[in-house]
């Protein structure tokens, strides 16, 4: 593992948030390294600054200070529409409600992210029709959102993520708009797509998703623990009781 | 998009009413001849006798001269009465003013001589009064009187509201009787040539001020001058028309614009969505251009189409003239077009302005 390059550095990064004249510091410090291949969970309650920190990593907001390197470019400094572009093509995002757009059937929404990179049609309709061969939803492509259960559209999410081949897979509570069952599919996909070596960032409150990754952060308060297989370890000690709501 | 395409259609159908009706109205003074001037007696207490008249006929470049004096006579035929417009004039009306008998013959010199108790009618006269028989050799009652029909105009349309076709021709002689008046009201004057017609009407001027002396009591016009004022009161009721339409078309572009700040605060999350997977400021923006475009140019086609659609019914239903106006068909398009371009843009602009994250929470 040491070898392999880093595809994510981040350092010192901080973020700070005015709410209602009070300022609280959402992000302190905060400092991690993610290599390519790796499968990683960041796992945190609500409020721990989790989800800033999904969006500092997923280019959807800048931090205000700090370093962020991904794929050896620099994040911090660059205008929204570089980050619009950093977004098209090095992150694909998976978030726990879909958002799939609804009059677009399955392949158009999966297409979206190459219409962004001026694809042409042709192409990018082979591109998206291959991807959702990936999540085994080939035979859906013509459906809109609201004909597809909530694993497919989820299956749909990670098809687009997936169909402009970016590095990094970004995915924000897959699967906490699902059933346990559809979860496990889900997970599953998520799992082999590892294996294929796809980089995959997996943020969650959930331990029993968190545990899929080989990799586990911990999030509280604003700061980020390494320690994550450890205070994994207790918490299965300790059972239900230290399951982070 | 109803309301623009309500709004095209209806500027559209209305230009095309009212430009048509200017149309007609040219036509029909363009008929009446462009080398006949009209002289007016209006003066009441001015008298202009047909020896009067006649000195107009001294006056150079003149090829005819026909005095008239007119009045409303009850004409009744068996059962059938109608009130009509009563003529009396001289064998010369007929060339003056252009006219065309349909059947029979016209005023000869000899029935003013002999104050004879003759009339030519007007084809609406003649259809009222006969219905489709031939009127010529029956008699009719003139205000009680009995007289010999003659002669049947062919038909010369109606101008200005007044037909032509409901009249009733009678020797000068005879007419003046029925007046109860020997003034003679209108002469019409035909000159020799056409390019020549103004200075004609200045020396009749002179010929008409040196018979009455008051300026004010007599006047001479061209079908020009008489086309001109009628085209002027028909473009401002084309404009008077187009501009209640112009306010529909308004009233659709208010429509156009609440449909755009609708979807577009409706899409706000669609629009977080695209954004995080890559769209720039510029693709949004891009993306509702064109949507707007579409929606508002489609809307406007079908304005287009639809008004001229109900137009073509309009002409067919009335059998009125109607004018397609391709000037304002293209600036209501233009019109529709650009309120949808605007007030597409200026909202989408907004929002992309938002923040991803924002936009993506918004539900």
């Amino acid at each position: 593992m040491g070898m392999v390059e880093p595809i994510i550095q981040i350092r010192n990064m901080e973020k700070m948030y005015e709410l209602g004249g009070e300022t609280v510091m959402a992000l302190k410090s905060v400092s991690l390294e993610i290599k390519k291949g790796d499968f990683i969970s960041i796992i945190g309650p609500s409020g721990s600054g989790k989800s800033t920190f999904m969006n500092m990593i997923g280019c959807l907001d800048r931090p205000d200070s700090g370093e962020y390197l991904l794929d050896n470019e620099e994040i911090g400094k660059m205008k929204s529409s570089q980050l619009a572009t950093i977004r098209n093509e090095k992150i694909g995002f998976i978030f726990q409600n879909f958002n799939m757009i609804p009059k677009l059937t399955a392949v158009e929404n999966v297409e979206l992210p190459l219409i962004y990179r001026g694809m042409k049609a042709v192409e990018r309709r082979k591109m998206a029709l291959a991807s959702l061969e990936k999540v085994g939803l080939a035979g859906r492509a013509n459906h809109l959102p609201s004909q597809l259960s909530g694993g497919q559209q989820q299956r749909v999410a990670i098809a687009r993520a997936l169909a402009g081949h970016p590095p990094i897979l970004l995915a924000d509570e897959p699967t906490g708009a699902l059933d346990s069952k559809t979860s496990k599919e889900i997970l599953a996909i998520m799992n082999s797509l590892n294996e294929q070596g796809h980089t995959i960032i997996l943020i969650t409150h959930d331990l029993d998703v968190a545990k899929q990754a080989s990799r586990v952060v911990r999030i509280h308060d604003g700061q980020l623990y390494e320690n994550g297989g450890e205070w994994f370890a207790d918490a299965q000690n300790g059972a239900e009781k230290h399951q982070i709501k | 998009m109803l309301g623009i395409i309500i709004g095209v259609s209806s500027v559209i159908v209305m230009v095309a009413i009212g430009q048509g009706s200017t149309k007609d109205v040219q036509d029909q003074m363009g008929s009446l001849g462009t080398n006949v001037l009209t002289v007016s007696v209006t003066g009441s207490d001015v008298t202009f006798k047909e020896e009067d008249a006649e000195q107009i006929k001294d006056v150079n470049g003149i090829e005819g001269i026909a005095p008239t004096v007119s009045g409303r006579i009850t004409a009744k035929s068996g059962k059938t009465t109608t009130q009509v417009s009563m003529i009396g004039t001289t064998s010369s009306y007929l060339d003056v003013r252009d006219l065309q008998l349909q059947s029979g013959r016209f005023i000869a010199d000899l029935d003013h001589e002999n104050h004879s108790k003759i009339a030519v009618l007007g084809s609406d006269t003649a259809q009222t009064l006969f219905g489709l028989g031939d009127p010529v050799g029956e008699s009719i009652k003139v205000n009680g009187t009995s007289y010999k029909v003659v002669g049947v105009l062919e038909s010369v349309g109606s101008s200005l509201g007044t037909s032509g076709d409901s009249t009733i021709i009678v020797p000068l002689s005879t007419g003046q009787r029925l007046a109860s008046t020997t003034n003679i009201g209108t002469t019409y004057v035909k000159v020799e040539n056409e390019d020549t017609i103004n200075f004609v009407s200045s020396r009749i001027e002179s010929t008409m001020y040196s018979i009455i002396g008051d300026a004010d009591s007599y006047s001479v016009s061209s079908q020009k001058d008489l086309m001109e004022t009628a085209s002027s009161v028909n473009e401002t009721m084309t404009l008077m028309l187009g501009g209640s339409a112009a306010i529909s078309l308004i009233v659709g572009g208010i429509g156009i614009m609440n449909i755009m700040l609708v979807s577009v605060s409706e899409r706000t999350k669609e629009i977080g969505i695209r954004k995080a997977i890559g769209a720039k400021r510029k693709n949004i923006l891009l993306q509702f251009l064109i949507e707007a475009i579409v929606l508002s140019s489609s809307g406007g086609i079908i304005g287009v189409g639809i008004g001229v659609v109900s137009a073509q019914i309009y002409t067919v239903v009335t059998g009125a003239t109607i004018a397609y106006s391709i000037p304002v068909m293209l600036l209501s398009f233009g019109f529709s077009l650009l309120v949808g371009v605007v007030f597409g843009v200026f909202p989408a602009n907004k929002a992309s302005k938002l923040d991803p994250i924002q936009a993506l929470r918004y539900e």
